[in-house]
């Protein structure tokens, strides 16, 4: 009754978390838990810079803790696959501060 | 508990949830949780051109923790009804 909105339909799927520190990671959401713990696989961090386009940085199998993270996106990949990523140009994003 | 069941009340309305780092989502609520956890759907990041990190997003999981705001729809707030539930929150406590 209390269990409300879960990640569960977002499992295998690919998701963009946005963290505390203001990154953006990209992945497969393999396990979460009630405190938003989340295990990710084949992640990649996209860098957003004001100088050059979006960088991908591969990262592999996370495990990302909880309270560290604010957005949990579900990635439509067909909106993804028509944003040229490398023309985006952008600040990163701000740190959470409470 | 109380805005636990008042949000309920609010899925399906639009919603626009401001975070602790400033970016700002407008989205129909879809679920909400007991920890104020969020769920929106057909989502528009406020300010899209600062803020191209959700290009691909359509709907997204907000933890509770890092929402500032969540600015309501004026006539999605029934002020007689959540006064009494404040003062029978208050009451009981």
């Amino acid at each position: 009754m209390s269990t409300g909105p879960g990640l569960e339909s977002l499992v295998n799927q690919t998701i963009s978390i946005i963290t505390n520190d203001g990154r953006i990671i990209v992945g497969t959401l393999r396990g979460f838990d009630q405190a938003t713990n989340i295990i990710l696989d084949e992640s990649h961090e996209r860098v957003y810079s004001t100088r050059e386009g979006v960088q991908q940085l591969a990262l592999g199998l996370y495990i990302i803790r909880g309270d560290n993270i604010s957005v949990v996106g579900e990635l439509d990949e067909e909106l993804d696959l028509v944003n040229d990523l490398s023309k985006i140009k952008a600040h990163p994003l701000t740190p959470v501060i409470h | 508990m109380l805005f636990f069941s008042y949000f309920k009340e609010l899925v399906g309305k639009e919603v626009t949830v401001e975070l602790k780092n400033d970016l700002a989502i407008r989205g129909t609520l879809h679920s909400v949780d007991q920890y104020l956890n969020i769920k929106l759907e057909n989502i528009k990041v406020v300010d899209d051109d600062k803020y191209p990190h959700m290009l691909s997003v359509r709907n997204c999981f907000i933890r509770g923790s890092v929402v500032r705001y969540v600015e309501l729809p004026p006539d999605g707030v029934d002020v007689d009804i959540l006064h009494d539930a404040t003062r029978r929150e208050a009451r009981g406590s």
